[in-house]
């Protein structure tokens, strides 16, 4: 075996078909243009997979709006209002006094993500128990959106909530405040009635 | 000259099987080696090897069932339509209208035992210390394998479109938010950020990926109808082949200690 191939080595180089005046390209050569068609292929087919990775993220969602508008203040009385719950996962609360947020005594209204901070159930408004209660594995929140029993570990996150131009007030989804992070305090995590 | 002797000397007969009768070790051995499925498994194999009692056949059990799974998801594809107007009333016609009301039953149950038989042929594996060298490789096939069982079942979990179905599914995407670096909870993603604004919001992490939207809606149960039909399925298959032909390249079925 080792005997043919040196032998058909030692031919090539002699081969009458061979045009003698043709020179091969130097090693340097084949491997610089290896390395740049390699190197070309594989930025291609990373481009092409970093494409297909962001195919799957839509850029149009048939979603609610993250952001609505939910008439004038004066339409609310004080308590939990269930109007957004199925729309927008929404409740808004108008209450005489927040301390949680720091508005003791300070009238005024805040949008409650209707999201349990369990494991994402949506809880049930119980007016006559006067809490939030998730029905998946017993979380209740107080009014305030404060958890007191059951698996929850944080409050129910509030929503931006501020007043628009045309009086109307507008709960923006995109903003979220978190109590435990103590983010109630911010100015438009509630809405001064 | 028999009649079975006659069939095996027609060209059709011998076009299709190129050795003879397999009664002679040679025959035997090219029965399975130039047959695409046999080909996969070993040439031989141990006697002791086979046993029920140190196999538990929970390997082939697993094989069969997700041959079961496949024929008769194929069929309850020929009725279920993937949206959310169609898809909770598709499954309750495939009880109530549809011929032969328990396919959807025999699927489901058949995911059921899939999971089980996989969790003991896995525990099989691991007390006839069956995972060692030189069979490791085929260990970590293995632990795909049951990966992509369990994703299947995750997203078959969906397909119902009942309570039940849609809760399962935003508990269990819920845990992708908390995915290091690419998951809007996560440690690390506020890292990911240009100036002040971020990179992984909710609208643009990994389970917003996953779910096509922010929350479990029509995008994310024609995803996980994709998912659940085709693309997992076919993964599948492919590391499917790969385990077989291991078992045989890594010396078949390991003896009794």
């Amino acid at each position: 075996m080792a005997t043919s191939e040196a032998s058909q080595q030692a031919t090539y180089g002699n081969n009458p078909a061979r045009d003698p005046n043709r020179r091969d390209p130097s090693r340097r050569k084949v491997m610089g243009t290896l390395v740049a068609g390699w190197g070309l292929f594989l930025l291609a087919a990373h481009a092409g997979l970093l494409g297909m990775v962001r195919y799957l993220f839509p850029n149009v969602l048939y979603e609610p709006p993250a952001t609505f508008k939910a008439g004038p203040p004066s339409n609310y009385g004080l308590g939990v209002d269930e109007t957004y719950k199925e729309s927008y996962g929404t409740w808004l609360v108008r209450v005489e006094s927040d301390p949680l947020s720091g508005r003791d005594g300070i009238p005024g209204m805040y949008a409650l993500s209707t999201i349990c901070t369990h494991l994402g159930c949506i809880p049930n408004w119980q007016p006559a128990a006067n809490k939030f209660k998730c029905p998946c594995h017993g979380s209740g929140y107080r009014m305030s959106g404060m958890n007191f029993e059951g698996p929850a570990p944080r409050p129910l996150e509030r929503w931006r909530i501020v007043l628009a131009t045309d009086g109307q007030i507008l709960v923006d989804k995109n903003q979220k405040y978190q109590w435990e992070k103590g983010q109630w305090i911010s100015p438009e995590a509630y809405l001064k009635v | 000259m028999g009649l079975m002797q006659k069939i095996a000397e027609t060209q059709v007969w011998r076009s299709i099987f190129r050795h003879g009768y397999p009664n002679t070790p040679r025959n035997r051995a090219l029965a399975a080696l130039s047959n695409i499925f046999l080909h996969l498994h070993p040439v031989k194999a141990r006697k002791s090897g086979i046993k029920l009692s140190f196999t538990w056949c929970m390997g082939g059990i697993t094989f069969f069932l997700f041959l079961l799974e496949t024929i008769t998801g194929v069929l309850l594809m020929f009725y279920y339509r993937p949206t959310i107007e169609y898809a909770y009333n598709d499954i309750i016609a495939l009880r109530e209208h549809v011929p032969l009301g328990i396919m959807r039953e025999l699927h489901r149950w058949g995911a059921h035992m899939m999971v089980l038989a996989v969790w003991l042929h896995m525990l099989r594996v691991f007390l006839t210390g069956s995972y060692k060298p030189p069979r490791e490789f085929n260990w970590n096939i293995g632990v795909i394998l049951l990966l992509l069982t369990l994703l299947l079942s995750f997203t078959g979990y969906l397909l119902p479109w009942d309570q039940l179905a849609i809760w399962a599914i935003t508990v269990g995407s819920n845990m992708a938010r908390a995915h290091p670096l690419i998951g809007n909870e996560g440690p690390g993603a506020s890292l990911l950020a240009v100036g002040d604004v971020a990179l992984v919001t909710p609208s643009s992490d990994i389970r917003f990926g996953l779910l096509a939207g922010r929350f479990v809606g029509a995008a994310a149960l024609l995803r996980f109808y994709v998912l659940h039909c085709v693309a997992l399925p076919l993964a599948a298959g492919l590391f499917m082949a790969i385990h077989f032909w291991r078992v045989r390249k890594d010396g078949g079925i390991s003896g009794p200690m």
